[in-house]
This record gives structure tokens, C-alpha cells and sequence, in this order.
């Protein structure tokens, strides 16, 4: 088995996922119906992804194991996804920024392994490259709105990327195994990620009015299966049927 | 051209099956019954995000819940497309939704049902969207044109959901015995509740005589209802699951004979009194609170937004 793209088609499909997980959450609660719709789109498009990278995973494994047993069959230290996906919805600001952060690193991302040498990374990027233009736009949209509309939105906020900027560190790292892949061509580089990413991000907070929080402690673990003990009820919530019905086909 | 000679054309293009469109005079009485209708319509669509969006977190295996996840945002586009079409009428979402909120707007009963089980949500989309179906496909020959186009729109979507639905329902029909007990369940809970979403029997329906006049409505609700059973009775009976109702009967013209529906229970759901009325607006008030600060900052954005434009 291929054992680097087994742990990174792991990673991305976890943190596909969890973030598809916490904005379905939010279903019926947006703050009016288009962004309503609006979220669950891309908590569709999220899962859609999350199918793919964990079925490429799965079929890597080369155990018998399908998307679904590995979605619905780990338990908490097993999952891999950042632990910034995993952040409760605290509000509407906390979400979008959640949101944003990830789409800033998502949209170049795929942008990136569409020209991978494995071809399955690269016709899964094909789709994500899509539909992470898609989120990066609405999110980034979002951000400047909130930014630059009432004092209230504005503090509300500067408040969600104080909490949440902890846990965007741990996006970029990387071990041995992805930085041969990364030199290989078949994933694109974590450093030039977070070049593009923190230009992203900066860009839109100055536009916004936002000031990005100094460089400070980050957060770490997710990629070691150490989570926050948020994720526990996540995943005992979603895999609630398969769990006790372990027979069952649904 | 005064009043009279107005209601004269109105009249002519109702019965020579045209459509009434916004801009052409219509009767008063006529704007307010289809703003009742199309709103309650728009607020179902809304409400019902709830009870399923109660399965969307323990959605078994991705497709299915991709397929939820589909399904609720359809539900969330049709009661887009209808409030759009209640706007057409003179009156802004804003207001429906206050009504909605002050309880002077209804929405369908059966959203006032809780949805207990993964079954449940197979047995929604067999007979909830199959019940709304019937009666919009029916509602596809409304006599306001953009009420009718929204329902072209709304039962292409709604045949889809309930072929989902059913399939749901057929693999637990089909799978364990605890599965199946669960599917047979659901249908227990879930078949009267569905009957009565066609409301009243048509002697105790004193609005449909008008409806029907304006072609608002085209069909009645006993007509409807014995529509939904005969094509639903026969799908229970490929599945080996039993339709909880002693007195069903299969007579000689094909149609099915079926027992009484306690009228008791649907008026006190109708009147707020079902298990779960508080629930859904509390949360639908909960929501739309919640989000007042994010409206604020967007029309806010938008003024300072264009007030930079009249400044460059
Ligand atoms: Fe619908
Ligand atoms: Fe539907």
C-alpha cells in the first residue's frame, strides 16, 4: 500500500468531512433563506469531496474498506482532520470565519494538486478547484460585509479570528512523507500554500478592516488524531446508526 | 376602465383558463386568498427543513446523507420561489414572516409531527412529498401565473423526493427485522398525519367553494385524498408493510374504502396543539433572531457601499 497518499487522502477527507459536518449543523438556522441554501451548498460540495478523498484512501488500503467504513467505522483518535474544522458554531461570524479561513487555503490547494502526477488527486482537484472558487468568493464576500457593516458585526467578527487564528498553524505542517510527495509534483508544497494563504488572508482582513492577531502560540494535534473534545460528540452523533445497527444497510 | 368592466375581463380569463399575472387587475378578495395560500405554502416548505434536518447529523453513509442534505435545500428553494411569487402580490417576506411568527400564518400540520426515526425520513419522502404532490401537480393549473409556474418548478423536485424517499423505506423494509420494525413504525405514526394534510373533508371546507371559483384550487380535498391513497396503498403493499387503518378496503372500481380520520386530532394540530407546533416556531423565531445582526450588517454594508460610489 501506498502509505503517503493513504494518510494524505486520510487527512483531507477528515477535514472535508468535519467542516461538511459543522456547517450541515447550521441547517435551518442561517439569518435568512439564500444563506440558508447557501451554506448547505457548500456543506454538499464539502461531503462530495470528503466521498472522493476517502474513497482514494480506501482503495489504496486495498482491505475491503469502503468510504463509509472509514467514515463511519473510526473513532475520534483515528480522524485527522485540522482541528480548526472542528470548531463549534459559536455564531454566524465564528462560522463564516472558520469557513473563509479553510477556503483560503482549500481553493489554491486544489488549484495546485490539479496538476498532480497521481491522477486521481489531480481528477479530484478537477471538481474541488470548482466549487472552492465558488466558497472562497462567498466567504471572502462575507468577511468584508461583516467587516465594514455595523460596529456590532465588526467586533463580533475580529472576535471569531482572535479565538480561531490559533488553529491555523497546524494547516501547514508537514512530515517527511508529504514533502517527498510535495518534490515528487504529486501534492502542491505546504510553503508555497501558506505564502498564498497568508497573502489571501491579509488582503481580504485589510479590506475588511480587520487586524490580523500577531504571531502567537498554535495549536497542534489534529494531524496526530489529538483533538479537541468537541470532535467525540461529532463523531458519536454521525455514527450513531452504523454503530448500533452494525448489520444494518441503510 | 372602471371596476366593474375589470372584474368583467378577470372573470373572462378565469374561465377561458388564462393566467392572472401581477400586473392585471384582480379582485381583492382574490389577492388575499392566494397571499393565505401561497404563504402557507412558502412557510411548509421552510418549516419542514426542520424535521428532517433532525436526521441530517446521523445520516447513516455519505450518499444518504448527501441525498438529505439535497433534499433540504430543494425544500429551501421552493419556499424561495413562493415567497417570490406571494411578492408579487403586494406583500414583502418580511411581513409573511412576522405573520408566520404571530401565528396568524399556517403552515402544513404535518411538520408538527416529530421524526423519530431514520425510517421516518424514508417515510416523509414516500408519503409527505407524496401527498404534496398530488395536490401540486395539481396546483399546476392555478389561475395565477406565477403561483403555477413555481408549482412546474416545485413537483419536478417533489417526484424526485419522493422516489428517495421510498427507496429509503424500501431498503429497511427489506433489510433487518429491527430495520423493518422501524419502517412499519414510521408508517403507523406517519399515515394518518399524512391523509390529513389535505385538510378538512370538502362539507367541512367553507374557503374551497371560493378557491374553486378563482381556480386558486382545482381540485377538491376529498378528491385529492382518495388520489394519494389509491396510488399510495398499492407502494405499502410492495413493501409487505401494513397501512394502519382496519378498515381499508379495496372496492370494485380500483379505489380503496378507508376509515374514519380523527378531525379531533387535526384541528388541535392545526390549532397549535400538535407535539412538536411550539417547537418549530420557537426555533424558526429562535433563527430568524439570531440572524437579525447579520441582516443588519449587510444592508448596512450596502449603504456605505454605494455612499463610497456617490463619493468617488
Ligand atoms: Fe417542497
Ligand atoms: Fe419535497
Amino acid at each position: 500500500m501506498d502509505n503517503a497518499i493513504y494518510n494524505y487522502a486520510l487527512r483531507m477527507g477528515d477535514t472535508c468531512l468535519i467542516l461538511s459536518h459543522r456547517l450541515a449543523e447550521r441547517c435551518s438556522n442561517g439569518p435568512f433563506l439564500e444563506e440558508d441554501i447557501a451554506m448547505t451548498n457548500i456543506s454538499l460540495d464539502l461531503l462530495g469531496g470528503a466521498d472522493l478523498f476517502l474513497s482514494l484512501a480506501a482503495e489504496v488500503e486495498g482491505e475491503g474498506r469502503s468510504a463509509d467504513d472509514l467514515a463511519y467505522r473510526r473513532n475520534e483518535r483515528q480522524y485527522y482532520n485540522h482541528l480548526l474544522a472542528e470548531r463549534p458554531n459559536k455564531n454566524f461570524a465564528h462560522v463564516m470565519m472558520r469557513q473563509f479561513l479553510h477556503d483560503a487555503l482549500l481553493h489554491p490547494l486544489y488549484t495546485g494538486l490539479k496538476l498532480s502526477k497521481n491522477e486521481h488527486l489531480a481528477g479530484i482537484a478537477e471538481k474541488g478547484v470548482k466549487e472552492s472558487a465558488y466558497h472562497i468568493r462567498h466567504s471572502s464576500m462575507w468577511i468584508v460585509r461583516l467587516g465594514k457593516g455595523t460596529d456590532d458585526s465588526k467586533e463580533k467578527l475580529q472576535d471569531a479570528l482572535d479565538d480561531l487564528w490559533t488553529y491555523t498553524g497546524e494547516m501547514f505542517e508537514y512530515n517527511d512523507e508529504e514533502a517527498t510527495l510535495a518534490k515528487d509534483g504529486v501534492i502542491p508544497s505546504f510553503e508555497e500554500l501558506k505564502t498564498t494563504w497568508l497573502k489571501t488572508v491579509k488582503e481580504v482582513f485589510n479590506e475588511a478592516g480587520l487586524e490580523v492577531p500577531k504571531d502567537k502560540w498554535m495549536a497542534t494535534g489534529g494531524r496526530q488524531g489529538v483533538h479537541s473534545e468537541f470532535l467525540g460528540h461529532m463523531i458519536a452523533e454521525m455514527q450513531y446508526l452504523p454503530r448500533a445497527y452494525p448489520d444494518a444497510k441503510w | 376602465m372602471d371596476e366593474a368592466k375589470q372584474e368583467e375581463l378577470f372573470w373572462k380569463k378565469i374561465e377561458a383558463e388564462e393566467k392572472i399575472e401581477p400586473k392585471d387587475w384582480m379582485p381583492e378578495d382574490y389577492r388575499k386568498n392566494l397571499i393565505r395560500q401561497i404563504s402557507q405554502h412558502a412557510h411548509s416548505e421552510v418549516i419542514g427543513m426542520q424535521p428532517e434536518g433532525n436526521w441530517i447529523t446521523r445520516a447513516p453513509s455519505l450518499r444518504a446523507k448527501k441525498v438529505l442534505l439535497a433534499k433540504i435545500q430543494d425544500e429551501a428553494g421552493h419556499g424561495l420561489y413562493l415567497y417570490s411569487a406571494c411578492e408579487t402580490l403586494g406583500v414583502s417576506r418580511d411581513t409573511l414572516i412576522e405573520q408566520l411568527h404571530q401565528q396568524k400564518a399556517k403552515y402544513s400540520s404535518i411538520f408538527n409531527y416529530p421524526v423519530l426515526s431514520w425510517a421516518d425520513i424514508g417515510a416523509v419522502g414516500w408519503l409527505v412529498d407524496g401527498a404534496a404532490i398530488v395536490n401540486q401537480v395539481s396546483l399546476q393549473r392555478t389561475s395565477y401565473g406565477p403561483y403555477s409556474r413555481a408549482m412546474v418548478r416545485i413537483c419536478k423536485e417533489e417526484s424526485f423526493h419522493q422516489r428517495q424517499g421510498y427507496e429509503i423505506i424500501t431498503q429497511m423494509a427489506n433489510g433487518t427485522a429491527e430495520q423493518r420494525e422501524m419502517a412499519q413504525d414510521a408508517l403507523n405514526r406517519l399515515w394518518w398525519p399524512s391523509l390529513m394534510m389535505f385538510g378538512p373533508t370538502d362539507k367541512d371546507s367553507p374557503n374551497s367553494a371560493k378557491a374553486m371559483k378563482w381556480k386558486i384550487k382545482r381540485e377538491s380535498n376529498d378528491l385529492l385524498r382518495q388520489r394519494f391513497i389509491d396510488k399510495t396503498v398499492p407502494q405499502a403493499e410492495i413493501l409487505g408493510l401494513s397501512i394502519p387503518d382496519p378498515d381499508l378496503e379495496l372496492q370494485a372500481d380500483g379505489s380503496y374504502k378507508f376509515g374514519e380520520i380523527n378531525w379531533q386530532e387535526f384541528y388541535d394540530v392545526v390549532q397549535g396543539n400538535g407535539p412538536c407546533n411550539k417547537q418549530r416556531l420557537d426555533h424558526h423565531i429562535k433563527a430568524h433572531n439570531e440572524g437579525a445582526w447579520v441582516r443588519e450588517a449587510a444592508i448596512a454594508y450596502g449603504m456605505s457601499k454605494s455612499k463610497e460610489t456617490i463619493a468617488a
